[in-house]
């Protein structure tokens, strides 16, 4: 039972600490916005010039442009704090709305891709590891270096030319097919179907940084005593590796996907892009086509704070895995 | 030097690595006097002429010579990536290097802060910063430096940490040295090689961060870049799938050169760290 009022004590201390760091956010989005060459309600208004009077009026009222510079960043603080993000003229909803439409999609993409991108780096970067430098381990790191040298934009397009335009197996782009009207099983089975190039794209990246982490790793593990103590007391290499290495081996993965979320939801915003994946990476762009700022600027604010309660949950699977790191 | 370069040339995969940069570089300095006649923005022939025909790369959907949006793209590439590198370094080494040489309430504050920005989604910020500011070199290598220091200030920090309590540098404080002369003529100098390391690496995210910038239209509209080229012939996806293929091959080398260079230099400057 103390594990679980631990574990409650540990998170609120946890969403203590990102205060600051939300409000670093908040800063930087009001600073941006002030130091933008020209009135900020031009720059949020964008340059389209398709701005309609009433447009202007209501972002020089929303952001208070003619009061002093301190009441404007206290108004728009307390804006952002009841989670009133604003309005999009462009797409006729508040922000917020819109935003928590496409927070779905871009959610089922990055956990596909952390499962599978996870999963695979470990395997791969076992298989490499345990026999360094044979062809296994050169065939493996080879794709690793090269996967890891990759713009994610290109292997999408790539992707599509070989699997959507000529082998024809595969949807180009969106979630659902539209036109199907698919519901239940079918429903799933076609945005699986639509899922499998974005997700295997986002993944080859984050697959490639895991198999590097993880070879080194194994490398670094199998020099240890408690190896020489396994091998010394008659284990077999498997039961050595399985066992003892492979868990060893793998915190310093959950580490680095703690690390790599925020870069996640950035690499979303290219790969949503090149799919026409409907989660909040494309609304990203479509707000930047549109010159849609405000948007932009509210995107950007959700998806630090799911950078930042992603972490804390990794924070908890760790001390699950490693009981001897305690929670603080 | 001279054992560090035997060391670096063994590595077979980090020569070749040097190799191919230097072609780059050459490529990118002296290409558009040798070979081209024209910039990457003028009309050179007949949209959509296939590769090896009478174009080398053939033309884009505009008729705009391939190659020459090639060269023109690596000046690009190569500017950017050392631009911000070099300014990410420079915002990395000061903030790391006060904070691991003064330690106590300026490190505490310090770190916190390259943590909050570590915190935040990078290349959406880098985004953000870009169309704000509205799309140029300046701004894009701004962007691409504000969300890369991080790593960098750790690296010096930790550095500076364990130079800081080493004999020769309490020696230099005990015989009344100032503190910016010890930075700079002892703790700084010790540092050179791991801050060169962690450089060449950032080279090459900077130019993929770069890249995907330019891909989604946050590139200086008066500059040819690659992520440019693939993102403006991504709609002639099906006609033309080369015009997406080239510049992406090109990305790919140039980052992949600059990687194995990178590890080649860790492992030729920190002997210690090899396996």
């Amino acid at each position: 039972m103390s594990v679980a009022r631990d574990r409650a004590r540990y998170i609120g201390w946890r969403l203590a600490q990102a205060v600051p760091t939300l409000l670093l956010i908040v800063t930087l989005n009001f600073l941006l916005v002030h130091l933008a060459p020209g009135n900020a309600a031009d720059v949020l208004a964008g340059e389209a010039g398709s701005a309609t009077p009433q447009y202007m009026a209501f972002l020089r009222h929303e952001f208070g442009l003619d009061q002093p510079l301190y009441v404007q960043y206290l108004d728009y603080l307390r804006n952002v704090v009841s989670l009133d993000l604003g309005y999009s003229f462009r797409e006729g909803m508040p922000v917020r709305d819109l935003i928590a439409t496409r927070l779905g999609p871009t959610l089922l993409l990055m956990g596909t891709t952390i499962v599978l991108s996870i999963g695979l780096g470990v395997l791969f970067g076992l298989l490499a590891g345990t026999r360094p430098n044979s062809l296994r381990d050169n065939v493996i790191s080879v794709f690793a270096l090269v996967s890891y040298a990759t713009p994610l934009f290109w292997v999408g397009l790539m992707l599509i030319v070989l699997f959507a335009i000529e082998l024809r197996w595969l949807p180009t782009s969106g979630m659902v097919n539209i036109a199907a009207f698919y519901t239940g099983w079918a429903k799933a089975g076609d945005i699986a179907r639509h899922l499998v190039l974005p997700a295997i794209t986002l993944s080859l990246f984050y697959m490639a940084l895991y198999v590097r982490l993880m070879r080194a790793s194994i490398l670094e593990q199998r020099g240890m005593d408690y190896v020489v103590t396994a091998r010394s007391k008659g284990l077999t290499e498997r039961a050595i590796t399985y066992r003892h290495v492979l868990r060893n081996a793998s915190l310093p993965i959950v580490t680095m996907a703690g690390v790599q979320i925020g870069n996640l939801l950035g690499g979303s915003v290219v790969v949503e892009t090149v799919f026409g994946w409907p989660g909040i990476g494309l609304l990203a762009y479509k707000a930047l086509f549109a010159r849609d700022l405000n948007l932009l600027l509210g995107v950007f604010f959700v998806a630090a704070c799911l950078v930042i309660v992603v972490n804390i949950v990794v924070d908890v699977i760790y001390t699950m895995l490693d009981p001897r790191i305690g929670l603080r | 030097m001279s054992a560090f370069l035997r060391r670096f040339m063994r590595n077979q995969a980090a020569f070749a690595g040097l190799l191919v940069l230097l072609a780059i570089v050459a490529v990118a300095i002296a290409g558009p006097s040798l070979f081209l006649h024209a910039g990457p923005f003028e009309l050179a022939g007949p949209p959509f002429s296939p590769p090896f025909g009478r174009y080398p790369l053939g033309t884009d959907m505009l008729g705009r010579n391939e190659l020459a949006g090639l060269v023109y793209g690596a000046r690009t590439s190569l500017l950017i990536g050392l631009a911000a590198t070099l300014f990410a370094t420079l915002l990395g080494v000061v903030t790391g290097g006060l904070a691991g040489y003064y330690g106590g309430a300026l490190d505490h504050a310090l770190m916190r802060v390259t943590e909050m920005f570590q915190t935040i989604p990078s290349f959406l910020f880098a985004i953000l910063v870009v169309a704000i500011l509205s799309p140029s070199i300046r701004t894009v290598i701004l962007a691409i430096a504000i969300v890369s220091w991080p790593p960098m200030a750790r690296l010096v920090r930790g550095e500076f940490r364990s130079l800081r309590n080493r004999e020769f540098v309490q020696a230099c404080i005990a015989m009344g040295m100032s503190d910016t002369r010890v930075i700079l003529l002892h703790v700084l100098p010790n540092c050179v090689s791991s801050i060169i390391v962690t450089g060449s690496l950032l080279v090459a995210t900077a130019i993929l961060t770069e890249s995907a910038l330019s891909f989604l239209g946050l590139s200086d509209p008066n500059v040819m870049s690659w992520g440019f080229m693939v993102g403006a012939a991504r709609d002639f996806l099906q006609r033309a799938w080369w015009l997406c293929a080239i510049p992406g091959v090109a990305i790919l080398v140039t980052v992949l050169a600059i990687n194995l260079v990178g590890d080649g230099l860790n492992d030729a400057l920190n002997p210690r760290l090899r396996h």
